[in-house]
């Protein structure tokens, strides 16, 4: 049985063409259309209901240590109020998920994660937790909307002062109209915007809120096909096509993100070798859309496969991310297996777009 | 002139004695959503009853267009290359491929049973 978010009857009365994605009901997009949407977030600001996601909360002395333990970044010099991305990692450097770690205080950390992988996630952090730790699974009581495009800030600030918001910080306690909540300034589409977390009773009223206060601004509510192109754009991995439980961090061309120096680190031996496949973007030079799942030949020969790949609504380009063998890590011309015809594409530097 | 439709949601109409044009369903454009790109046949191109002759995608899916149709192509409508959004816009004004072939209306729906048939989607 398919879980809801807090919006589920919003999207189902407004026109929200309902699919399942990470075992919740969200909408794919609304009457107006993806490409529509992308545009949206693009120009103007979009709102995206991102409550599906999960939330853990650790607490206690070693809080930082667990962490430090299970996830791939160094989170030991951040600060409170600020951000950083991870990757929780096996012992042999495979990805269980992706994920956002926010320092609330000095020994409690809020972690977003992927709503595919909640059960998982959670499992996992459980079976190697140590020391003096407490940790909460919290999901189902938070909601959480995106409100992402270059408008967002003009939104936002005309509900509550964030004047002095860096990328990757955070302000918790902030009162919208009453309702307490979270705000980072954080987003998955390469646009600038902001992450609202709150109360999963709170969320709908906030959501109507924020389209009710951007109208003159041209905000619009979006769903996730947009969500996957703007991220694809960006070449934002997405966990279940860049990451997934068979590949490393620095096979997705995540190594910013490895942290090896770190005093105790599941994978630190794993992640200390060489990847052998390497993340690469490709742009397809014959008219086609390379897909998910399609093979890559280089000289004639199959070597890797498309993780991700659409035509981009804002290049009008076909655009695809892929893994190769990492001794081609260097080489330009591929070609890509579209249903039995090889197209020819080049490779391009990531990402695609940058705002 | 009258189209026909196939149980697959393309039209066919006739345009004159021997020749056809046809497109996709209003129904078919808006289940697809935004069209970005059409993978169609080339002048010369068999086409056979109920076997694909191109491609339509949208941002999230690929779906196969078969033909109602038996013949060979005889024009494909070059807009489309760049602007195949045109099958978003005017469904049943846009035709795809031209096609020397005659209608089969024994395996096709009048535009009045498809509708119908339509509305129970």
């Amino acid at each position: 049985m398919e879980k809801i978010t807090p919006l589920f009857n919003w999207h189902k009365n407004n026109n929200g063409n309902i699919v399942e994605f990470g075992g919740y009901l969200m909408p794919l997009h609304y009457s107006s259309g993806i490409l529509h949407e992308h545009h949206v977030v693009r120009t103007k600001v979009g709102l995206f209901d991102v409550s599906h996601m999960g939330e853990f909360h650790f607490s206690g002395k070693d809080a930082l240590t667990n962490l430090q333990y299970l996830i791939s970044n160094d989170f030991s010099d951040l600060e409170i109020d600020k951000t950083r991305y991870g990757i929780l990692v096996r012992k042999d450097g495979t990805a269980v998920d992706d994920l956002l770690v926010y320092r609330m205080a000095e020994e409690e950390y809020l972690v977003v994660v992927n709503a595919a992988n909640i059960d998982k996630d959670e499992a996992y952090i459980k079976e190697h937790l140590f020391g003096d730790v407490k940790f909460q699974n919290i999901s189902e009581d938070c909601g959480q909307i995106a409100i992402q495009g270059p408008l967002s800030q003009e939104l936002l600030k005309r509900l509550t002062p964030i004047n002095d918001m860096p990328y990757y910080t955070f302000k918790g306690n902030v009162t919208i109209a009453g309702k307490n909540v979270l705000v980072s300034r954080t987003g998955y589409t390469g646009e600038d915007g902001y992450e609202i977390y709150t109360a999963a009773a709170d969320t709908e009223f906030l959501w109507n809120l924020f389209l009710e206060t951007g109208k003159d601004l041209g905000v619009e509510p979006c769903g996730l096909g947009c969500r996957d192109t703007l991220r694809l754009e960006a070449a934002m991995p997405l966990y279940g096509h860049e990451l997934n439980d068979e590949t490393t961090p620095l096979e997705a061309g995540l190594s910013m993100f490895v942290k090896l120096n770190k005093e105790k680190f599941i994978a630190q031996e794993a992640l200390s070798e060489k990847p052998l496949k390497r993340r690469i973007g490709l742009q397809l030079i014959d008219r086609g859309i390379a897909r998910e799942h399609c093979d890559v030949y280089f000289n004639g020969e199959k070597v890797g496969i498309v993780s991700s790949g659409t035509k981009s609504p804002t290049l009008n380009q076909s655009i695809a991310m892929a893994f190769v063998p990492a001794e081609l890590f260097k080489e330009t011309q591929f070609e890509i297996d579209v249903r039995g015809k090889l197209l020819k594409a080049e490779k391009v530097k990531l990402p695609f777009y940058k705002r | 002139m009258e189209k026909y439709y196939a149980e697959s949601h393309e039209w066919v109409m006739a345009v004159d004695e021997n020749t056809v044009v046809v497109g996709i369903s209003d129904y078919a454009q808006h289940a697809l959503g935004d069209i970005v790109f059409l993978s169609n046949a080339e002048v010369g191109d068999t086409v056979i009853f109920g076997e694909r002759f191109g491609d339509v995608e949208s941002v999230k899916a690929v779906s196969e267009i078969l033909s109602p149709v038996d013949g060979k192509v005889v024009e494909v409508n070059q807009d489309l290359e760049d602007t195949p959004e045109l099958l978003n816009a005017k469904p049943l004004e846009t035709w795809i491929i031209k096609v020397d072939g005659k209608i089969d209306p024994s395996k096709l729906m009048t535009e009045e049973v498809y509708l119908a048939l339509d509305k129970g989607h």
